[in-house]
């Protein structure tokens, strides 16, 4: 066991955890923040994607242990209260979902890949787009209507 | 998941003393957690050693560069010095994983990651990298991925990085703790009769920082190209990383290696042989393909890399030098 701080979605938590737990499990099982998805659990499907110190990570295969003392922002904090964040705006203009499983894992992933690119200073067209969210697939295949959304926020 | 201890690496000599003892680094995670959850790797003790201070590129007063260990996938391969005078490095890395899990995976880590063979992952199964001597199902089996070159009867599993190609390329050194200086080629192994080792480290020794050569004209005209199942996120079928320099119309320096054709990235040193001092052509990009290839041994499923590297490596050339 291990004694663990983390400020997640803007809030203090201090955990008593199995050093086996890793992000995911942590954020599901422990704090009830479902809305990061167990999809293969193995870093192959980006279901699971958050934002760790501000850059997207794959839950799944980060061991919570390892992350002590770090900053997360999850789907569930992605919103300004009830305001939606421009992606989520952006993923119902668009209807770029179909079951939803995979979104909020698409969204975070958007969110830090935004981040990215303007931190490169890179114009993000749709084959760019594709390319920096290859990390999230979406068994239904809403991606064209994903990289809408996506493209319509950064432009 | 198997119980395991977790502590924190203070220096570099701890996380040594404790490798030395059996322990098992940490750093990005993103391979070990998963072969521990799939129960291929059960370490009794974790030594994180992210948080050591191996985070830093510099530039070298000889005009080389030198990476920590530490630093992740995506920093190295954003770096500006990194993109403008080693291409071939930044496009392999970026050719990598995908944007979230190069933003955890590390640079040491990705020169130790395991095979991505069936096999191996598949604890149900015999493998003699996971189970030396129990066998090595792949050989009659599910191969169509896997090597042509420098195999052995024991194994015939690729390296899976993109990084270690164009490293590879490069010529790279790897600083290791506890043993000095690993050029590249020379940190990884063929399987031979022991394919349970990949590289030539021993318990305890532990990788601080990777130091590129400084730049020459080969090195900043250079290029990465991977081929893969899907348009990304995958693994490579092939992949060729390759460093030309001209003169007149002549190759004066060339450094080629492969991936996904062999238990180390492969430093293709046939086809250099025979590109040097050659004319800048398709007859000799061809040639020197076939002189690398001569020693293909493909299996049933997978002689098809032979032409696809081929042509992979003529394609490549043929760009670099138009």
């Amino acid at each position: 066991m291990a004694e663990i701080a983390l400020r997640i979605n803007g809030e203090e938590h201090r955990l008593e955890i199995d050093v086996r737990t890793t992000l995911l499990d942590l954020l599901r099982e422990n704090l009830g923040l479902t809305g990061a998805k167990k999809g293969c659990d193995h870093g192959q499907c980006g279901a699971c994607t958050v934002l760790l110190d501000g850059r997207r990570a794959n839950a799944c295969l980060a061991l919570a242990v390892a992350h002590d003392g770090a900053e997360i922002v999850t789907v569930e904090g992605l919103a300004a209260g009830d305001d939606l964040h421009p992606l989520q705006a952006a993923f119902v203009e668009h209807d770029a979902f179909q079951c939803g499983y995979c979104t909020p894992g698409q969204l975070c992933s958007a969110a830090g890949m935004l981040a990215e690119a303007e931190a490169e200073g890179v114009t993000l067209d749709a084959a760019e787009i594709r390319e920096r969210m290859s990390g999230n697939l979406c068994r239904c295949g809403a991606y064209p209507n994903i990289v809408a959304a996506i493209a319509d926020v950064a432009s | 998941m198997k119980a395991f201890a977790y502590e924190r690496a203070a220096d570099a000599a701890g996380a040594a003393a404790a490798g030395a003892h059996g322990a098992t680094y940490l750093a990005g995670g993103t391979n070990l957690v998963d072969l521990m959850k799939l129960g291929v790797e059960t370490p009794d003790r974790l030594v994180d050693v992210a948080g050591l201070p191996h985070d830093a590129i510099e530039e070298l007063s000889g005009g080389g560069l030198r990476i920590g260990a530490a630093v992740s996938n995506a920093d190295l391969a954003l770096h500006p010095v990194v993109r403008e005078r080693y291409p071939v490095l930044s496009q392999a890395l970026l050719a990598g994983a995908s944007g979230q899990l190069r933003n955890l995976a590390t640079v040491g880590g990705n020169l130790l990651q395991r095979t991505r063979c069936s096999y191996f992952q598949d604890v149900t199964k015999p493998c003699n990298k996971r189970r030396p001597g129990s066998g090595c199902p792949a050989r009659e089996g599910e191969h169509h991925n896997l090597a042509i070159l420098g195999q052995s009867e024991h194994c015939v599993a690729t390296h899976p990085s993109d990084m270690a190609v164009a490293l590879t390329a490069l010529g790279a050194t790897v600083h290791v703790h506890g043993k000095g200086a690993v050029p590249m080629p020379g940190l990884h192994r063929l399987p031979g009769e022991h394919p349970e080792r990949d590289t030539n480290l021993a318990p305890g020794d532990l990788i601080t920082a990777i130091e590129l050569p400084s730049p020459d004209a080969a090195a900043v005209r250079s290029a990465y190209r991977k081929v893969r199942e899907r348009a990304s996120y995958s693994f490579a079928i092939v992949s060729v990383a390759a460093a030309v320099s001209l003169r007149d119309g002549v190759i004066d320096e060339c450094r080629i290696a492969l991936g996904g054709v062999a238990h180390v990235p492969w430093r293709a040193t046939e086809a250099e042989a025979a590109l040097k001092g050659a004319a800048a052509s398709e007859q000799s990009f061809t040639a020197a393909a076939g002189a690398e290839l001569a020693h293909a041994q493909p299996l049933r499923d997978n002689a098809y890399k032979v032409p696809l590297t081929r042509n992979v490596l003529v394609s490549l050339l043929s760009e670099l030098c138009a």
